[in-house]
């Protein structure tokens, strides 16, 4: 079993995250980043099958110098070997473009055709556009078997079951194809220090578009097919009202519901 | 006047609310049709008609809704090609981000997501959206292809607009890769009769401050007739569907008005919750991150500030 896992390098959530005024992309550089957190689900349950029977395990990932680290943790965890791709031309690429970028990337290091399994995560957390696995699967052929909660293989298939609104579903497809988890899937490991050992000897390649046989023009920011015009920083909310209950604290919350106009 | 395409989302033919948002936004950009994917056509028709569908697009064969949305979206391209639309509006829920991603490689065209305002600029189609938890706004741009933009619930305002909604049969025959990833299994969900998390104008939820019973913020929900979200510790603990999860990994939902009961406001559960209009909180810790966000908030034990608060909401309004 050949295993892909696509693994996003984002801005930390907890730090300031903006954008460089200069061309309104997302500032990567200026601030800590790391593996972007519901990508290690889908290293987690890559690593589960992998251990259940025979598999190998390569994380890819598509981003600036820096995002070399969110390979590197995966590596850590316990996956085989990496994929940097990495290309001055591919700064501001939109998610079309990123698309396409991965996509020739989980070819090739699946030696030139499709692997028998895909895995990412439901959305990044800088994006949270949710629409990369989409993406993906559409342009190389695979099933998109997205959302699952839970993952069973079975010779030839895969089931997953997702928590959809209304019910809860079970899904069918047959091998190979793409998966995206949610955070319900498992409960990813954390590196032991046997494996953050490990990991400074396995493989990390370093791709360029060129190497993906990408043509430079079709990816970046004057490729990308949607522009963003503006950016502006919200006004932190003002901190309103803060009441301590002194036996009346239900009672204000109603007034101010009443004020508010919300009865 | 130049087209504009809306995808409608609907439970077997019933259209819900998305879609008529959808379609007066339709309206500032050009002449709104509808795409209508699976059985009940008829019905839909008369509401898609009453908020101003000049054309609806009718795929009602019975295979598309079998499968994950890889059908819907090659439908969906169908008629983008046969039409050249100036923009195609999806709901922007996991289902609809995703059918909008195929469209987008499909046509080559440039897609945005989680649109939370959408108008005629001089560019084109420009689009707002609240990234970041919140803390930027952006306005994007689409430069190729139909602008494909799936737009937030609660982002406009409804109204009517009647047109003439007439009906177009899609012929389209599904290739093999739309159909290989079946849904075998459905089991719905009990329904609550309380309103659809991410469409609710009010939403109550509560988090491992519940403990584990929900019965305060529920009463307090349905005084207010107001759906129920958790935290993802309330719905980890098995407390809570994960389906009513607010937050990066549950719903994004922007309610005019949200409360928080017995949840700290961990940047996660905030990545869901951020852009409400009015936002409450009841927790025990007045340190509590959550009390940053806060338009009203009560310093206190949720077990006896709801129970009085749904008292005085009931009596307000009797
Ligand atoms: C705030 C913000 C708003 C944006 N809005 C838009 C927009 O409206 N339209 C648009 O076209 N682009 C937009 N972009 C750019 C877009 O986010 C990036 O192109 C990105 O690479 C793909 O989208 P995502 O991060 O949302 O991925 P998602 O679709 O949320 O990612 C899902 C999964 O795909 C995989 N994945 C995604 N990117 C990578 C990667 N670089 N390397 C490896 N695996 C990856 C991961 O497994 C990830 O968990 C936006 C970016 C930001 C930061
Ligand atoms: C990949 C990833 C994705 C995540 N996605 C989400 C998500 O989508 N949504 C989400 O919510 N979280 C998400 N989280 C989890 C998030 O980080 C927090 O752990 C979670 O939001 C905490 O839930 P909580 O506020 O209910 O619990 P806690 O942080 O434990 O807070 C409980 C609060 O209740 C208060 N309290 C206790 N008793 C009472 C009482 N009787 N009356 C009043 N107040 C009381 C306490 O003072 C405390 O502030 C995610 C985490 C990760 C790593």
């Amino acid at each position: 079993m050949n295993i892909v896992v696509c693994v996003k390098y984002v801005p930390d959530a907890q730090s300031d995250r903006t954008f460089n005024e200069a061309d309104n992309t997302t500032d990567r550089e200026g601030v800590e980043g790391l593996l972007s957190e519901i990508d290690e689900y889908a290293v987690e349950e890559a690593l589960k099958l992998a251990e259940s029977g025979e598999g190998e395990v390569t994380v890819v990932t598509v981003g600036p110098d820096q995002a070399v680290d969110a390979v590197k943790k995966a590596l850590q965890m316990g996956a085989d070997k990496a994929v940097h791709v990495s290309d001055e031309a591919i700064h501001g690429s939109d998610a079309a473009a990123t698309s396409l970028i991965l996509a020739e990337a989980i070819k090739k290091a699946a030696g030139g055709s499709n692997p028998d399994l895909v895995l990412m995560g439901m959305s990044s957390t800088d994006g949270v556009m949710g629409v990369v696995p989409a993406m993906v699967a559409e342009r190389l052929g695979l099933p998109q078997v997205t959302y699952a909660s839970e993952l069973t293989l079975e010779g030839e298939s895969v089931t997953i079951r997702r928590d959809g609104d209304a019910a809860s579903e079970t899904i069918v497809s047959s091998l190979p194809a793409l998966v995206s988890v949610t955070d319900q899937i498992n409960e990813p490991r954390y590196p032991s220090f046997k494996g953050i050992m490990a990991a400074k000897k396995k493989p990390v390649d370093t791709w360029t578009l060129a190497d993906l046989g990408v043509d430079a023009g079709q990816v970046g920011l004057d490729a990308a097919w949607t522009k963003v015009t503006s950016f502006a920083k919200r006004p932190p909310r003002e901190q309103g009202q803060i009441v301590t209950d002194e036996g009346d604290g239900g009672t204000k919350l109603a007034e101010f519901l009443s004020a508010q106009k919300f009865l | 006047m130049a087209e504009v395409l809306v995808l409608v989302d609907h439970a077997g033919g019933k259209i819900r609310k998305a879609t008529a948002e959808l379609l007066t936004i339709a309206r500032r950009l050009g002449e709104p049709s509808a795409v209508f994917i699976g059985p009940n056509a008829e019905t839909a028709q008369v509401t898609l008609a009453k908020y101003g569908a000049h054309k609806v697009y009718v795929y009602d064969a019975p295979d598309a809704l079998e499968y994950l949305v890889a059908p819907q979206a090659e439908i969906l391209a169908s008629v983008v090609e046969k039409t050249s639309p100036l923009a195609v509006l999806i709901p922007s829920n996991s289902a609809g981000k995703e059918i909008a991603a195929r469209l987008a490689v499909r046509t080559e065209s440039g897609v945005i997501t989680d649109a939370v305002d959408v108008v005629a600029g001089a560019e084109g189609v420009e689009t707002t959206q609240s990234v970041f938890a919140g803390s930027y706004t952006v306005k994007a741009t689409v430069t190729k292809g139909a602008a494909i933009v799936a737009v937030k619930p609660n982002s406009v305002p409804i109204e009517p607009a009647p047109a003439a909604g007439a009906v177009e049969k899609i012929e389209v025959t599904l290739s093999d890769a739309a159909k290989a990833a079946k849904i075998t299994e459905s089991k719905p969900k009990a329904a609550t009769g309380r309103p659809e998390l991410t469409e609710a104008s009010i939403v109550v939820s509560g988090g491992r401050g519940t403990g584990g019973d929900f019965g305060p913020v529920e009463e307090f929900a349905d005084s207010l007739g107001a759906a129920v979200g958790a935290s993802r510790a309330a719905v980890d603990a098995g407390w809570y569907p994960h389906s009513n999860q607010v937050g990066q990994t549950g719903k994004q939902v922007s309610p005019q008005l949200y409360v928080a009961a017995g949840i700290s406001g961990a940047i996660q559960h905030r990545a869901g919750m951020q852009t409400s209009k009015t936002i409450i909180a009841i927790n025990k810790d007045e340190e509590a991150p959550i009390f940053e966000l806060v338009d009203f908030g009560v310093v206190g034990d949720l077990f006896t500030v709801l129970p009085q608060a749904t008292e005085a909401v009931k009596k307000a309004k009797a």
